[in-house]
Formats: C-alpha cells, sequence, structure tokens
C-alpha cells in the first residue's frame, strides 16, 4: 500500500485547474478573438493535445507500474496510427482524387 | 522512481499487472476507433444537403456545461482513486458516486441535446454532416452510458468486498476508461464544436 499520508491531492487539482484554464482559453480563441480560422484551430488545436496530456500524465498515471514505458510506447503508436487515418483520409478525400 | 514495493495495491499481483496493462492496449485501439469516426466527420462536415450546418444548431453554452461536467467528473474520479490509495473505502464510494453523477448530468444534457436537434430538423439522415455527427457523438454517449453501468456494478461490489487487490485494479481500470472519454471530449468540443462554431 502506497504511504500516501498527505491530506491535500495538489497535483490533481492542479490537473483539473489547467484543464479549465485550457478549456476557457479554447473557448475564448475560437469566439473572442479576430485570428484567422487557420491560426485559431492551430491554437485551439494544441491546446487540446496539451490538454490530452494533463489527463493521461496528471490524472491517468501513463508513467506508473512496471509496465509505464510500454503504455507510453503503445499510446504514442496508436496516437501515430490514429493522426495517419485522419490526415489519410482529409488528404485523398478532398484533394480531388477520388471525388472526380 | 518508485521502487516495486512502493507502488499501489492495484499492481500488486502479476495478474493485475497485466490486466492493467491490457487494458491500457485495449485504450490504444479505442483511440483508433474514434479517429476513424473523426476521419468520417471531418470529410463530411462541409456536406450539408441543405441541411442546418453546425453553427446554425450548435449551442454554445449548453456545449460549455457539458464540457464543464466532464472535466470535473474526470477530475473527482481521479480523486476517488486518490482515495483508494489511502485505503479510504468511504471516500473512494462517495466520489465515484460523484463522478457517476456528474457523468449522468452530462448524459442528460446529451440527450436533450440530440432531441432538439431532431426537432430543429437535424437528424441522422437529414446529410453527410449529421449523420457523421450523431455517429461520433452517439459513439462516445454510449460509451458514457456503458461506463455509467459498469461503475454501478463496482460501487457494489466495493461495497460488499471493501478495497482488495482485485476491487482496487477494477477501480483502476475504469478510472483509465473515465478519463479517457474526457480526452475524446476534449477533442468532440474543440474540433466539433468550436470548429463548427468558428467555421
Amino acid at each position: 500500500m502506497e504511504k500516501t499520508n498527505k491530506v491535500f491531492p495538489g497535483k490533481l487539482v492542479i490537473g483539473f485547474l489547467l484543464s479549465i484554464v485550457m478549456t476557457v482559453l479554447a473557448a475564448w480563441i475560437a469566439l473572442g478573438t479576430d485570428f484567422s480560422k487557420s491560426v485559431i484551430m492551430w491554437m485551439i488545436g494544441a491546446l487540446a493535445i496539451f490538454q490530452a496530456g494533463v489527463q493521461l500524465i496528471m490524472f491517468m498515471h501513463i508513467n506508473e507500474g512496471k509496465s509505464g514505458m510500454i503504455n507510453t510506447i503503445n499510446i504514442v503508436y496508436s496516437v501515430f496510427i490514429a493522426a495517419v487515418i485522419v490526415a489519410g483520409s482529409i488528404w485523398i478525400l478532398t484533394t480531388g482524387h477520388a471525388a472526380h | 522512481m518508485a521502487t516495486e514495493t512502493s507502488l499501489p495495491l492495484e499492481y500488486s499481483t502479476k495478474q493485475n499487472e497485466m490486466n492493467i496493462l491490457g487494458f491500457w492496449i485495449f485504450l490504444g485501439a479505442e483511440i483508433v476507433l474514434f479517429s476513424t469516426l473523426f476521419a468520417g466527420y471531418f470529410v463530411l462536415e462541409g456536406n450539408t444537403a441543405n441541411g442546418p450546418a453546425g453553427h446554425e444548431i450548435f449551442i454554445f453554452k449548453d456545449v460549455m456545461i457539458q464540457t464543464f461536467l466532464l472535466l470535473t467528473s474526470s477530475f473527482t474520479c481521479s480523486l476517488a482513486i486518490y482515495q483508494m490509495r489511502n485505503n479510504n473505502v468511504k471516500g473512494l464510494i462517495t466520489w465515484l458516486v460523484v463522478t457517476m453523477a456528474l457523468g449522468l448530468g452530462f448524459l442528460y444534457m446529451e440527450i436533450n441535446e440530440f432531441i432538439h436537434y431532431v426537432h430543429e430538423g437535424a437528424t441522422l439522415q437529414t446529410s453527410g454532416f449529421l449523420s457523421s455527427f450523431f455517429t461520433l457523438l452517439g459513439t462516445h454517449g454510449l460509451h458514457v452510458t456503458l461506463g455509467l453501468g459498469w461503475a454501478t456494478l463496482l460501487i457494489i461490489q466495493i461495497a460488499r468486498r471493501g478495497i482488495t487487490p482485485v476491487t482496487a485494479r477494477k477501480t483502476f481500470i475504469i478510472s483509465l476508461y473515465w478519463h479517457f472519454l474526457d480526452v475524446v471530449w476534449i477533442f468532440i468540443f474543440t474540433f466539433v464544436y468550436l470548429r463548427g462554431l468558428v467555421m
């Protein structure tokens, strides 16, 4: 049993505050600023990735245990496959090769 | 770095370690599953077929409420694990119940949102955009629903057996599932709702 004698889960509160701040910031950038649409998408996309990182590291303890490194490699690989599927689908289906 | 002896109870047996690793691999497959739904959505989002576009039907305030409900539930779920690691059964069950209540609130908002859309004439059959939208959001909502049923059964088991290596492992695994659903929602929030409202 882990000896966690701390009464206050500081790391978790910080993770929660970070996710709230990033969500509000993303909403403000999207609806409250005059940046161009592509700049907005890059910024809020980056915020989404940071927020996913906060969840994985601070809440899901991805590095924990003997399989911590395997977990990390597995998730990074899955994200790579996901990126290929999403970017590849958009590329193939919107550049005209399949559309015509 | 923590040594083996200082690891929490849920890692205490070989079986538990393997189950937790197995669940991480399952989450990897879930990432790919959701990526195919996102890919379909991005390809079809412009095909509104004379039906409404995203910015015409999305209600920003409701989306923010849903987002905060789910973000908070992810936080309370992490508090449940924190209590479990302090060997506090009462704290563990309390935070799990709070997590479920927030999840239920999210689900209520989402179902109301869908009913609202259908009344506005935005149904699954209306356009490619809406078909892919409802498929993506519906798959996420179905995961949340499943998680609520799973958590209910688990709370009954914890109440009966207390915190043992087996219940600790099961609770840790459902916490991974719940945080994962929050991660998926962050991407839905950003790339479906905010993107739809900006475009």
